[in-house]
């Protein structure tokens, strides 16, 4: 079971490369890579010996992403451990870049959005990052009664690893969050929660 | 407009700022404090020509927190349609004119990081409202003004000593110094919004260069007001009111119906805003689009048209109106 039809559910819009951008600055997580080889495909390499890439190859990813990227030899290659220490790097960068740089952001969507977080908090408006939904449909969403979030849901409704509600799973998202809301489905009858479906693979 | 919100005003004081520039400060008759307003608002002057009625937009210069008055300041142009001139030669202490609500359509980007303005000329005004309110919230901003003459140019003294050197930097064409757009808006950090107002010509040149150098549209942000341009006269034909009005050649179509007595909706009166937007029922002759609000499908479907700047060459339109 899942509500859709909700205006606020991001849309990707791809990962193209802005020709003016005097820096190109990548934000990559698990399958992200493959929009930017795409790219490489679409208008060359060019843009590389002025991009920066910040990769964090998570365990579902074929390792070789990393291996590929490096043999494309962009401006400056780094691996991170986790999304974590990705986004404090990638807070680092933000500091130095200027107007001339361009993000561009691909990967599963609860990565995409704590990206856009960081940059929204920059003073950048959401339709200036390039952004491609590649990878896991999981959802990271966000418990409206404890607020607490859960990465990686699969199912509608789940069981919030918080506080233990049955959630139905909502299009209603939260750039602020960078999480969907999840909203107890038995709140009249508990009880009465269908089983779970699986809705993102 | 269908709900009358103006206020009746008078003037209070009359400046000589510069060549050709004069500021005007408006105080209500009915004593009770203006509305605060944002920093980039204009409002619509409003005053009785012989017979007509003239609107104008300026923008608001005074501080926006400052509720006692409003100030403008306004240009002396040489081909003017009588705006500023009746402003500068007419306009005397004492007289009573009417103001609309104040109205921004150049806000500033609250969530930038750093702002930089870029004035020529008389575009100067709006950022002076801008300015004293990001200076009042500690706010990061620079001034970039282009000047003809230092005698033509309107408060860059003032703005130097109140800002400082480093915030504020002149520019004037009689000494040759430019704005240096390219390495300006090549080494901004990122977060930084951008807003122009002057001359077509500065805005166009400088959008341009931030655009090449791969600045975001969501961080440039312009202003400019169109004067209505003149031409020859036609007729219009109003199905819902059932009139026919002539437009004469310094006319605009929407000063046209409002002086046969048709309530148009109108707000900046400039090309802008997009509340003039009217339905097109038929045209014999060809539409000159003069705003910069509809987009080009609109413009070229030929089935809208915005009456507060745009006309026709030909004989009749006929406006669902």
């Amino acid at each position: 079971m899942l509500v859709n039809g909700i205006k606020s559910r991001p849309v990707y819009t791809g990962l193209t490369i802005d020709p003016n951008a005097g820096r190109h600055l990548f934000a990559l997580e698990g399958e992200g890579p493959q929009a930017l080889f795409d790219q490489v495909q679409q208008v060359g390499a060019g843009f590389l010996a002025s991009a920066q890439i910040l990769y964090v190859p998570t365990t579902a990813a074929p390792k070789d992403h990393a291996a590929k990227i490096a043999a494309l030899k962009p401006d400056d290659l780094w691996l991170a451990p986790t999304i974590a220490v990705l986004l404090n790097r990638f807070r680092n960068e933000l500091s130095r870049a200027t107007m001339r740089t361009r993000i561009y952001v691909a990967g599963t969507e609860g990565f995409i959005g704590q990206v856009m977080r960081e940059t929204l908090d920059f003073g950048v408006d959401h339709k200036s990052i390039r952004n491609e939904h590649r990878g896991s449909e999981a959802r990271r969403v966000q418990c409206v009664h404890c607020k607490g979030i859960t990465e990686d849901v699969k199912t509608s409704p789940y069981a919030c690893t918080h506080c233990g509600l049955n959630l139905l799973v909502r299009d209603h998202y939260s750039r602020r969050l960078a999480a969907f809301q999840g909203v107890s489905i038995e709140a009249e009858e508990p009880g009465t929660a269908p089983p779970p479906e699986e809705l993102f693979r | 407009m269908s709900i009358n919100t103006d206020m009746a005003v008078r003037v209070t004081a009359i400046t000589q700022v510069a060549e050709s520039v004069k500021r005007f400060r408006f105080e209500r008759l009915d004593g009770k404090p203006f509305p605060v307003f944002p920093g980039g608002a204009h409002v619509v002057v409003a005053w009785k020509d012989g017979g007509m009625i003239r609107r104008n937009p300026y923008s608001l210069m005074s501080a926006p927190g400052d509720t006692s008055a409003y100030e403008i300041s306004v240009l002396r142009v040489e081909k003017s349609r009588g705006g500023s001139a009746f402003l500068h030669e007419k306009v005397k202490l004492g007289d009573t004119l009417s103001l609309s609500q104040p109205v921004d359509l150049f806000p500033i980007d609250q969530r930038g990081r750093k702002h930089i303005f870029m004035a020529g000329g008389i575009g100067i005004t709006p950022f002076m409202a801008m300015m004293d309110q990001l200076s009042k919230l500690n706010q990061n901003f620079e001034l970039h003004y282009a000047v003809r003459t230092r005698t033509h140019g309107a408060y860059w003294q003032e703005l130097t000593e109140r800002y400082g050197a480093h915030r504020v930097k002149i520019y004037c064409d009689a000494e040759k110094l430019f704005i240096p757009t390219e390495p300006l808006l090549g080494a901004q950090p990122l977060g930084t919004h951008l807003y122009v107002c002057g001359p077509g010509g500065m805005i166009d040149g400088v959008l341009g260069t931030a655009r090449k150098l791969g600045w975001p549209e969501e961080n440039l942000h312009s202003e400019r007001f169109l004067a209505p341009p003149p031409g020859a006269p036609f007729t219009v034909k109003l199905t819902r009111s059932n009139k026919t009005v002539e437009v004469a050649e310094h006319q605009s179509i929407l000063e046209a119906v409002e002086a046969a007595g048709v309530d148009a909706p109108f707000m900046c009166r400039g090309g802008a805003c997009g509340q003039c937007e009217t339905n097109v029922t038929a045209c014999d002759g060809e539409i000159l689009h003069h705003d910069h609000y509809l987009p080009q499908a609109d413009k070229a479907s030929g089935k809208k048209i915005m009456i507060c700047v745009s006309r026709i060459k030909g004989k009749e339109i006929t406006l669902d109106l």
